[in-house]
């Protein structure tokens, strides 16, 4: 009982947030719907934008400018008396060992899961097209999609149990393995650099589904008459594919490329939730956090998120110009 | 076709009769097409298999699921509930308080407003941007447009500085602390302020092409810019909102970084993903209730991605630079 009425309380809570801001911004707009003339414009301009520009100025922009300088600072960064130390913290990043290996780590990442995972969504693009139920196999590998990171790792966890040999196995991968005659297989997620590619596993299981259905529709989209046209010159299979399939989704192709790869590169939750970056197994965002979280070194940590965020504007430059161009075409 | 149609015809639930297929489509030969249905079969069973595993888990008691495969279920097949019950009432392993329940409710109680508020917010920018409109609004549409560059991690440690201790220029306070520190709201805001970019991006997509007649004759009739974001802009933009509420509304609901940065370890506000990051540390020691509350976390998102996806596939288009 007790249970169900906080719950309630809480919800009620934000429905009165929600219902607040809602009545506020009713009133406002009745009051400035009073005006009229050369003023209506600006003051109905003035209503309309500023909450959004206020939320991404106070939440976006001035925080990002701040990192900034604060990834020039030593730690502890509270307080007026934190030290100005240049670009120490940055090359304590590109010097320090185990940051290094993480930068490497994380560029590994960034060539493997987006490779992997754009190969798999096109050949099964490629080969579910014409089959029956593709529904089914096409939701089964898109599903991913909608589990969180934090859901995907523990069912990946689950997966990758380790029992000793002689124990009943609980993880199928184990008992797969053992079944198969590898009496003694390694503890998975505590052997490196095993342990990193069986974390890139999960990543490539969730993105797959979305490289799937992005190529699945530019293949569609490819007029009928140019197949048909190349089948009439005698091209099929492969050739078909790597002379007329290819070369006209490969716009397409970029942007899925470039698409996982910036999810690649922010990923944080997967590492977090499986070995907390223990093991050999660190990554860029979970350093960040872990500077940040754990070790209170806010210097070094806003340091590791500038060097996130210039990983990251080619990136998504790219993508959201194509994007555009796409719609705007 | 450009690829939102294409989407639509991906997605959606009509599946290709197949005498749309020109017939020279099926043309390779009955090996090429076997060895084709093999490699899907193997994926789909792939991709699959640890999802399914871990369900019939959750439904396993505790001594059979620490003593035995998944897969020994189809010889000596004994399933419970109960492990639900426990796991969302009773708690038990390292969940704090009586359960997961009031975790889910968290999340809730984040998602809605973090759904709700941002449309609104971003709906109105749209509009003034492109039907309003004022002498830069197209710098103003493009720097929002370019800030989805800038991860939120970026913005970390300044806003948790700034709601932990308000802002101060010289000792002034130019920003109250707001004592929101651990709290439900201190999530949502973050988790509306990082959609801004997004979500203004892709309803000015859909606002500024709508018709100008319609706009245009809600002015002549004397309808004042407000009205007519109420009345005309809000009820015509429907598909673009509910394509971004779902994208966001999994967004948030999955998201584990900014639940865990700002909800400061106060059990009164984490939402459930952070609460099952820490269950997995209790690996082999409850694996059934871990099994159970993962499932709970999953189910919301698959909800709403089979009933919703062919929005959500065009959300995911558009928003999968973000984060």
């Amino acid at each position: 009982m007790h249970l169900l009425t906080t719950s309630l309380d809480k919800l009620l809570g934000v429905l009165e947030a929600v219902g607040g801001f809602v009545a506020i911004l009713a009133f406002l707009f009745w009051l400035a719907g009073k005006v009229r003339g050369r003023f209506e414009k600006p003051i109905a301009n003035i209503l309309l934008l500023g909450p959004a520009v206020i939320l991404l100025l106070v939440g976006l922009v001035i925080p990002a400018i701040r990192t900034i300088f604060l990834s020039f600072r030593g730690q502890y960064v509270i307080g007026p008396d934190v030290k100005y130390v240049g670009l120490a913290n940055y090359k304590w990043a590109f010097t320090d060992p185990h940051t290094l290996h993480t930068l490497v780590r994380t560029a590994e990442w960034l060539v493997i899961v987006p490779l992997v995972s754009t190969v798999a969504g096109l050949v099964f693009a490629l080969l579910v097209d014409r089959m029956k139920y593709q529904v089914i196999a096409k939701s089964l590998i898109f599903m991913p999609t909608a589990i969180s990171f934090v859901g995907a790792s523990l069912i990946w966890k689950y997966v990758y149990q380790y029992r000793a040999p002689g124990l009943p196995q609980i993880g199928l991968l184990s008992e797969v393995a053992m079944k198969l005659g590898w009496s003694h297989p390694p503890n998975w997620l505590l052997s490196s650099p095993l342990n990193t590619f069986l974390m890139m596993v999960i990543l490539v299981w969730i993105e797959t589904g979305f490289a799937m259905v992005i190529m699945g529709a530019a293949l569609r989209s490819i007029p009928d008459d140019v197949i048909e046209a190349a089948r009439v010159d005698g091209a099929k299979g492969w050739r078909l594919f790597r002379s007329v399939q290819l070369p006209m989704i490969s716009s397409t192709v970029t942007v899925v490329i470039i698409t996982i790869m910036t999810a690649t590169l922010k990923i944080f939750d997967i590492v977090y939730t499986i070995t907390g970056g223990n093991f050999h197994t660190d990554v860029l965002s979970n350093e960040m956090y872990s500077q940040i979280f754990e070790e209170f070194n806010n210097g070094r940590g806003s340091a590791l998120a500038v060097i996130l965020f210039l990983a990251v504007v080619p990136l998504v430059t790219v993508s959201i110009l194509r994007l555009r161009k796409e719609r705007y075409a | 076709m450009s690829v939102d149609e294409a989407l639509v015809t991906e997605t959606g639930e009509t599946p290709e009769p197949a005498g749309v297929t020109p017939p020279s489509h099926r043309a390779p030969a009955k090996t090429h097409q076997r060895l084709a249905t093999v490699v899907i079969v193997v994926m789909s069973v792939l991709w699959a298999l640890p999802v399914f595993g871990f369900f019939v888990t959750s439904l396993r008691s505790k001594a059979e699921a620490e003593g035995s495969g998944w897969w020994t279920v189809f010889v000596h097949p004994s399933l419970t509930f109960s492990n639900y019950i426990s796991v969302l009432f009773h708690g038990g392993a390292n969940i704090q308080g009586g359960g997961l329940f009031p975790y889910a409710m968290n999340s809730l109680a984040i998602a809605i407003p973090a759904t709700i508020i941002p449309i609104i917010v971003a709906s109105m920018a749209a509009y003034s941007l492109s039907w309003v409109r004022f002498k830069s609004a197209d710098t103003v549409y493009f720097i929002i447009f370019g800030l989805q560059v800038v991860p939120l991690q970026m913005s970390l440690v300044p806003l948790l500085q700034l709601y932990s201790h308000g802002a101060h220029i010289g000792g002034f306070p130019i920003f109250p602390n707001l004592n929101l520190h651990g709290s439900i709201a201190e999530v949502w805001i973050s988790h509306t302020m990082f959609s801004m970019p997004l979500a203004v991006f892709l309803l000015y997509n859909f606002i500024a092409q709508l018709p100008n007649e319609l706009i245009e004759a809600a002015r002549v009739d004397g309808a004042n810019f407000l009205y007519i974001y109420r009345r005309v802009v809000m009820p015509l933009s429907l598909p673009a909102i509910a394509s971004f509420a779902i994208f966001q509304f999994l967004w948030v609901w999955n998201d584990l970084l900014i639940g865990l940065t700002f909800s400061a370890k106060s059990a009164s506000a984490q939402p459930l993903t952070v609460q099952l990051q820490q269950l997995s540390g209790t690996f082999g020691s409850h694996l059934e209730l871990l099994t159970a509350g993962g499932f709970v976390t999953i189910i919301i998102p698959m909800i709403v991605f089979f009933s919703l996806q062919r929005y959500f596939v065009r959300g995911l288009l558009a928003g999968s630079v973000k984060g």
